[in-house]
């Protein structure tokens, strides 16, 4: 598997398919999200309404995205917090580093954070001499196992219990714990005991966002396991690493979107845990960081304002998309090569990344719309597919054999009546070829389809050629 | 069957290039539906509706192809597809092509409003609620993705196929989930549309139903020739032919006559 290489989608699909452990995880997560997302939109009678309340919300905020960021910063310095703007990933890294310096930090707390992974922060952290210690069970288990998340939720969500029980085993030895743990508590049980004494270990407390509030200059998380609450509170420093489509105006619109993530994401009616951070420890506070720094990404965001594919920037990030994508349940995240992956990704990777490099991911897609049906923000996710589709045929990226072999085809197929006439030879040859079972096993040229199933034989005439037989030229009995 | 109207109802119909090439006996099991509902059915001369250009991102050969059916349709009153894919591609698709061509935007938009898919078009459109047709057994429907969620065809075959005498309708799990055809996707990406389509086979053969129906021609090649590579028993064919009662032009789809 080549983690984060989407030009490698193919191999590593190819490698996902065989791979028994990833089967079973892909097999209980949509056994387990698609129900339960739909008795939570079941017990909502107004969801569709409130999906259409968020799309206007949202477009509305994209549409005066400066004035609310530019709000964010005010409220955010009043309250004692610091903004810090970043084009380029390269600028958010550094942003970050500077801010570690100040206080020498050896270790930084993570709480869970997709720009955290855009960025590529834990291998430069590490890098620089700070070690990045994931809180998030799911972030906590693959930064055992070394690899990306497979899900923007549920980063562990291709792991078995077991292989979680392995990782535990192996890696939780230098914490003097010998035995095995099989029981989903007990594992969560030693995995907080050892975190426990990292939060209070740590200089740094590093945490994402799920939104930014203009009018107060906050930022929000959204848990299930109270994790970030530790990371934010505990160190000296507290830096929420974000990007700039997060900003909403007020609390009150917040609570559109958040009645609309939860459900979306894992069914629940609201996550455990939302948090809001406003400013560093105020005097009268019990605790809090000593100082609250925001860096805000764009890397590509606002070139994507006013463009085809603005409507992605609508995404709350909740997985609904990907829970519900056959493509996705068939070769899970790690087959994308990207941070962002399932339908989201196959349309956001390319606006960060460019098309060249990324054409499979939107290309391997039925474009079957279930994403777009279950999208709490009405994303229209096979029309964005589609969008890079044109792109990535526009550019260079296409096989020439699929390019000829498109404009054979359409040549014919923008000549009747000579294309009925091909059509006739074909179907009287392939009838042929599979006469005795009414289907071919092998084809030349067919191996794509006859590889997994067979090809069933025409009847032999097409029906053009019957019809006018039967009824005369021109149509109508 | 509705009142006789006094002025005939002229259909176009759109055969699309699967059914043409592969199983004609779909095209006059339609004929036959909308003949015996009081329409007046035209075929003009036609071949493909531009999907396989479309999905692959060829918007050039994609409004060639597009303006040939819109100029070879649009005198009819309706146009019908037996297929939720090819008729959203006109319905919903078409209007979409021609950015700042607003005559073709106005004609393709013209056609897209009279277009409709097969079964959604006898029942919403002609008021037909009941067919004349016998099957024996019990059969499974497979709600294909654009019928479903570009041309809202769900209840519809149901409800024809509930008239159906003697067939029993058996839903399958995840009926509404992708058979991983996706036109072009099943050759390009042909190990993950095999792993997509053997979930669908699995759901399939829970049923114990004896016959899988859907209303696309993709989809049923796709799941046809999976059902076939596993040895399974369950028969496939297009929905129109069962309500039609046109089961006996054919064999099942990838199978020889004598079965």
């Amino acid at each position: 598997m080549e983690f984060m290489n989407p030009g490698a989608f193919k191999a590593n699909a190819r490698e996902a398919l065989t791979d028994e452990n990833l089967r079973s995880a892909m097999g209980q997560l949509a056994a387990g999200f698609v129900p339960l997302r739909q008795a939570a939109v079941d017990r909502l009678p107004e969801f569709d309404l409130l999906r259409e309340r968020a799309r206007e919300l949202k477009d509305h905020i994209l549409a005066n995205l400066d004035f609310y960021l530019e709000r964010f910063e005010r409220n955010c310095t009043a309250a004692g917090g610091q903004v810090h703007w970043c084009a380029t990933a390269e600028d958010a890294r550094q942003a970050v580093l500077a801010i570690c310096r100040t206080v020498d930090a050896k270790t930084a707390t993570k709480g869970k954070s997709m720009i955290a992974e855009e960025i590529g922060l834990n291998p430069f952290l590490e890098n620089h001499g700070i070690e990045p210690v994931e809180t998030d069970l799911g972030e906590y288990i693959i930064q055992l196992a070394d690899e990306p998340p497979s899900h923007i939720i549920g980063p562990a969500v291709h792991k078995t219990k077991d292989q979680v029980s392995d990782l535990f085993l192996h890696h939780h030895r230098k914490h003097g714990r010998t035995e095995r743990q099989t029981e989903p508590a007990k594992m969560v049980a030693e995995a907080r005991e050892i975190l426990r004494q990292r939060y209070l270990d740590a200089d740094v407390g590093i945490t994402g966002a799920n939104y930014l509030i203009a009018e107060t200059g906050s930022s929000v998380i959204v848990t299930n396991e109270g994790n970030g609450d530790l990371t934010q509170t505990l160190p000296k420093i507290h830096i929420v690493v974000t990007s700039l489509e997060k900003v909403v105006p007020t609390l009150e619109d917040m609570t559109t979107f958040l009645r609309l993530l939860a459900r979306s994401a894992t069914g629940q009616e609201f996550s455990a845990y939302t948090t809001i951070s406003t400013g560093p420890r105020r005097p009268d506070d019990p605790d809090g960081p000593g100082e609250f720094h925001v860096v805000i990404l764009d890397n590509g965001r606002s070139a994507m304002l006013g463009g085809e594919v603005q409507d992605m920037l609508r995404c709350i990030r909740c997985g609904a998309c990907m829970n519900h994508c056959p493509v996705y349940h068939s070769v899970g995240g790690h087959s994308y090569g990207a941070v962002y992956v399932g339908p989201m990704g196959a349309v956001l990777t390319p606006s960060l990344l460019g098309i060249a490099e990324t054409r499979h991911l939107p290309c391997a897609s039925m474009l079957c719309g279930r994403c777009e049906e279950v999208c709490p923000m009405q994303i229209p996710l096979p029309r964005l597919l589609r969008h890079w589709r044109e792109r990535a045929f526009e550019g260079d990226g296409v096989p020439a054999a699929e390019r000829w072999g498109l404009s054979i085809w359409a040549w014919f197929a923008r000549r009747p009546w000579l294309y009925g006439q091909g059509a006739r030879l074909a179907v009287r040859l392939l009838r042929y070829l599979g006469r005795e079972r009414g289907r071919l096993g092998k084809l030349w040229g067919a191996g794509g389809w006859t590889d997994g199933r067979d090809l069933p034989a025409p009847e032999g005439r097409t029906f053009q050629e019957l019809w006018r037989q039967r009824r005369g030229k021109g149509g109508a009995a | 069957m509705p009142p006789a109207s006094e002025k005939p109802v002229n259909v176009g119909l759109f055969v699309t290039c699967l059914v043409d090439l592969f199983r004609p006996s779909v095209g006059f099991a339609a004929v036959k539906l909308m003949e015996d509902a009081g329409c007046t059915v035209h075929v003009p001369d036609q071949t493909c509706c531009g999907q396989p250009a479309h999905n692959s991102g060829d918007r050039g050969h994609t409004k060639a192809i597009a303006r040939q059916v819109i100029a070879a349709f649009e005198r009819f009153d309706y146009v019908v597809a037996p297929s939720g894919s090819c008729a959203g591609m006109i319905a919903v698709h078409y209007p979409e092509l021609f950015t700042g061509e607003p005559d073709w935007t106005k004609r393709a938009r013209s056609l897209a409003a009279k277009t409709h898919e097969l079964t959604a078009f006898l029942t919403d459109v002609l008021g037909v609620d009941t067919v004349t047709a016998a099957w024996s057994g019990s059969a499974t429907y497979h709600d294909s993705c654009a019928g479903l969620r570009e041309m809202k065809v769900r209840e519809q075959p149901r409800k024809l196929l509930g008239s159906v005498d003697g067939l029993e309708l058996e839903e399958m799990a995840d009926a509404d989930v992708c058979c991983g055809f996706g036109g072009t996707f099943c050759v390009k990406y042909g190990e993950i549309s095999t792993d997509i389509v053997s979930r669908k086979t699995n759901n399939i053969a829970a049923t114990g139903a004896e016959m899988l129906l859907a209303g696309d021609m993709g989809c049923l090649l796709n799941m046809a020739g999976r059902l076939r590579r596993e040895g399974s028993a369950v028969q496939v064919r297009h929905v129109a032919e069962v309500l039609a009662g046109t089961t006996d032009q054919a064999p099942p789809i990838g199978e020889a006559k004598d079965g």
